[in-house]
C-alpha cells in the first residue's frame, strides 16, 4: 500500500510516484505519436473537400434515395455467383486446410522440424493477405471472372481454417486414442476412428463461420474483377449511378443478414 | 439391452454416422450434390485463359524468390509509413470511442435508451463491410488517407466496444459493490470497480484489433483510401511482380512482428 504523508496526514495513493509517472511518460508517448500520425495524415488532406463533405453527403444521397428497384432483376445472377464464390471457396478451402492442420499439429505432425514449420508459413502467410488482394492477383494471373474470385477466397480462408483446426487436434482426448491404438489399428484408422471424431463438431463449427465471414468478403471481390455482386457495384459507381449504388448496398445487407441468421441456426443444430 | 446384444453378435461393426436419422441425411446429401451440380455448371471457366496466365503465375511464384525492393523504395516506403499511419490514428481514436460506447453498450451499468443507441451503433458498424465504407468515405471525403483512417476508425468500434461491453457484463460484481460502498462517485466506481477488471483484455483487445487494422490497411489503398494497399495495386497493374512480392513480403513480415509483439503484450497483461 502506497501511502503520502502531507503535514501529519495520510492520505492513500494508488500508485507511487514511480509506477505513476510510467503511466505518464506512456500516455505521453502514445499522445505524441497520435499527434504525429494525425499530422501526417492532416498534410495531405485536401481539407476543403473535407469541409465540403456535408453537401457532398447530401447531393450523394439525395441522388441515391430512392433506390432503382426495378434494376433487383439484374442482380439475381451475381448475388447466385456470389454465393458460389462464397461456397465453394469454403470446400476448397477445407478441402488443403485438413493436410496442412494435421501437418500443423504437435501431436500428428510427421516431422516436427521439418513438416511443421511449413504448415505453419502457409497459415500465416495465407491468413495476413486479404482476399481482395489475392483475388487482384489471380485476376491478373488467371483472368476476371468467377473463377478467380472463388481461388481467392479459398486460398484465404486455408490458414484461418487450419490455424482453428490444428488448436482443435492439439486439445483432443488422448485416451480415446491410446484406446484405438491398443486395439492394434493402423496409423490411419487411429486417425479415423480416434482423433476425427473428436474434431467433427469443431470442424462442422469452423466451416460455417468461415462460410459466414466468406460470403461477406465476396461482396466485394467484384471490385478488382473477380466476379460476383461487386462487379455491379463496381460499375454503377464508375458511372456515378448513386441509386444503384444504394440497391447494390441494400442487398449486400440483406444477404450478410441472411448468412448470419442461416450460420446461427446452423450452428445451433451441431452444437 | 441384453436381447440387442444377441441380435448384433456376429455382425461386423461399422461406424455410427455422423447426421442419425436416414432421411435427413439423404436429403442433405441429396441437396448438396444438386447444388454442386448447379454452382459448377454455372461457372464458367476460360480454361485457355487459365493456362495462358499460369505462365504469369509462374513468374509471381518466382518473383518471390527474388522480390524487388531497390526500384520502388520511395514509394513502398511511404506507401508503408502511410499505412503505419492510418493504423496508428485509427486504433486510437477507435479505442477513444470504443470504451464510451462499449460502457453504454453493457446491460449490467448502462440505462436501457443509452444501452439501444449503443447497441445500434455496434450492429450498424458491424453490418457495413470495411471496403464498401471506404468507398462511400472516399466518394465524400476525397482520396487520401483521410478515409481510410475514418473507415477503420469506425470498424474499430464495432469490434472493440462489443467485445468490451461483454467483458463489462461478465466482470466481478463484488468488487465494483465494495468500491460503492465506500460512497465512491460513479466516476471513482468505474476507475477503482470496474476498469481495473477489464483493463488487460481491453489491452489484449487493442492489440489485436491494431494488428487487424494494419492488414485492413493494407487493402483500403484498392478503393483510394491511401496506404501501401495504392503501391501494391501499381505494382500489379504494371505486371512488376517482383516489386509486388516485395510488397506482399513486407506486409506479411510486419503482420507477423505485430503478431507477435501483441502475443508478449497479451501473455503480459495477464
Amino acid at each position: 500500500m502506497v501511502v503520502l504523508k502531507k503535514n501529519d496526514l495520510k492520505v492513500w495513493q494508488r500508485r507511487d510516484r514511480k509506477a505513476q509517472f510510467k503511466i505518464w511518460a506512456s500516455w505521453l508517448f502514445g499522445a505524441a505519436i497520435f499527434m504525429w500520425s494525425w499530422q501526417q495524415i492532416s498534410e495531405v488532406t485536401t481539407w476543403f473537400f473535407v469541409w465540403d463533405a456535408p453537401r457532398i453527403a447530401a447531393d450523394i444521397g439525395s441522388r441515391a434515395m430512392p433506390p432503382r428497384w426495378e434494376y433487383l432483376s439484374t442482380l439475381w445472377r451475381p448475388l447466385w455467383d456470389t454465393l458460389n464464390i462464397a461456397t465453394l471457396g469454403t470446400v476448397l478451402a477445407l478441402l488443403m486446410a485438413v493436410p496442412i492442420a494435421f501437418m500443423a499439429a504437435r501431436n500428428t505432425t510427421p516431422s516436427t522440424l521439418f513438416v511443421r514449420p511449413f504448415a505453419l508459413l502457409v497459415i500465416v502467410s495465407t491468413r495476413s493477405i486479404n482476399s481482395l488482394i489475392w483475388a487482384l492477383l489471380l485476376v491478373a494471373i488467371i483472368g476476371p471472372g468467377v473463377f478467380a474470385g472463388l481461388i481467392a477466397i479459398g486460398i484465404r480462408s486455408i490458414g484461418f481454417c487450419a490455424k482453428l483446426l490444428y488448436e482443435a487436434i492439439e486439445e483432443i482426448d488422448y485416451t480415446q486414442v491410446e484406446a484405438i491404438t491398443a486395439t492394434g489399428a493402423s496409423r490411419w484408422q487411429v486417425m479415423t476412428y480416434g482423433i476425427v471424431p473428436q474434431i467433427m463438431p469443431a470442424f462442422a463449427g469452423i466451416a460455417i463461420f468461415r462460410w459466414d465471414i466468406n460470403l461477406r468478403e465476396s461482396t466485394v471481390l467484384g471490385l478488382v474483377g473477380a466476379g460476383g455482386i461487386g462487379l455491379q457495384l463496381q460499375g454503377s459507381l464508375n458511372t456515378l449511378a448513386w441509386s444503384q449504388v444504394s440497391l447494390i448496398l441494400v442487398v449486400i445487407l440483406a444477404a450478410v443478414v441472411v448468412s448470419e441468421a442461416v450460420s446461427a441456426k446452423a450452428r445451433g443444430a451441431i452444437i | 439391452m441384453s436381447s440387442n446384444l444377441e441380435l448384433k453378435l456376429g455382425q461386423a461393426w461399422s461406424k455410427p454416422p455422423f447426421i442419425k436419422s436416414p432421411v435427413l441425411r439423404w436429403t442433405l446429401v441429396i441437396c448438396v450434390l444438386l447444388y454442386l451440380v448447379a454452382a459448377f455448371s454455372s461457372i464458367e471457366v476460360n480454361w485457355s485463359r487459365v493456362y495462358d496466365g499460369l505462365e504469369h503465375g509462374w513468374r509471381f511464384v518466382l518473383a518471390f524468390a527474388s522480390p524487388d525492393l531497390s526500384s520502388r523504395a520511395t514509394d513502398i516506403r511511404e506507401g508503408l509509413i502511410e499505412s503505419a499511419v492510418i493504423t496508428m490514428a485509427s486504433t486510437a481514436v477507435g479505442i477513444a470511442l470504443s470504451v464510451p460506447i462499449g460502457l453504454g453498450a453493457a446491460n449490467n451499468i448502462s440505462i436501457l435508451p443509452v444501452y439501444l443507441l449503443c447497441r445500434g451503433i455496434i450492429t450498424f458498424s458491424r453490418a457495413l463491410n470495411e471496403i464498401v465504407l471506404a468507398i462511400l468515405l472516399v466518394a465524400i471525403f476525397g482520396f487520401g488517407p483521410l478515409a481510410g483512417f475514418l473507415t477503420l476508425s469506425f470498424a474499430t468500434i464495432g469490434f472493440l466496444s462489443k467485445l468490451l461491453a461483454e467483458e463489462i457484463e461478465n466482470i466481478d460484481k463484488i468488487q465494483a459493490e465494495a468500491v460503492r460502498s465506500t460512497g465512491a462517485t460513479w466516476l471513482q466506481r468505474f476507475d477503482y470497480g470496474i476498469f481495473p477488471q477489464v483493463l488487460p483484455r481491453l489491452i489484449g483487445l487493442s492489440m489485436y484489433r491494431l494488428d487487424i487494422n494494419f492488414r485492413e490497411s493494407a487493402v483500403l489503398g484498392l478503393v483510394g483510401a491511401g496506404g501501401i494497399g495504392a503501391t501494391l495495386n501499381t505494382a500489379f497493374d504494371r505486371y512488376e511482380f517482383d516489386t509486388a512480392a516485395a510488397i506482399l513480403l513486407v506486409i506479411i513480415g510486419t503482420v507477423m512482428v505485430l503478431e507477435y509483439l501483441s502475443g508478449i503484450v497479451r501473455f503480459k497483461m495477464r
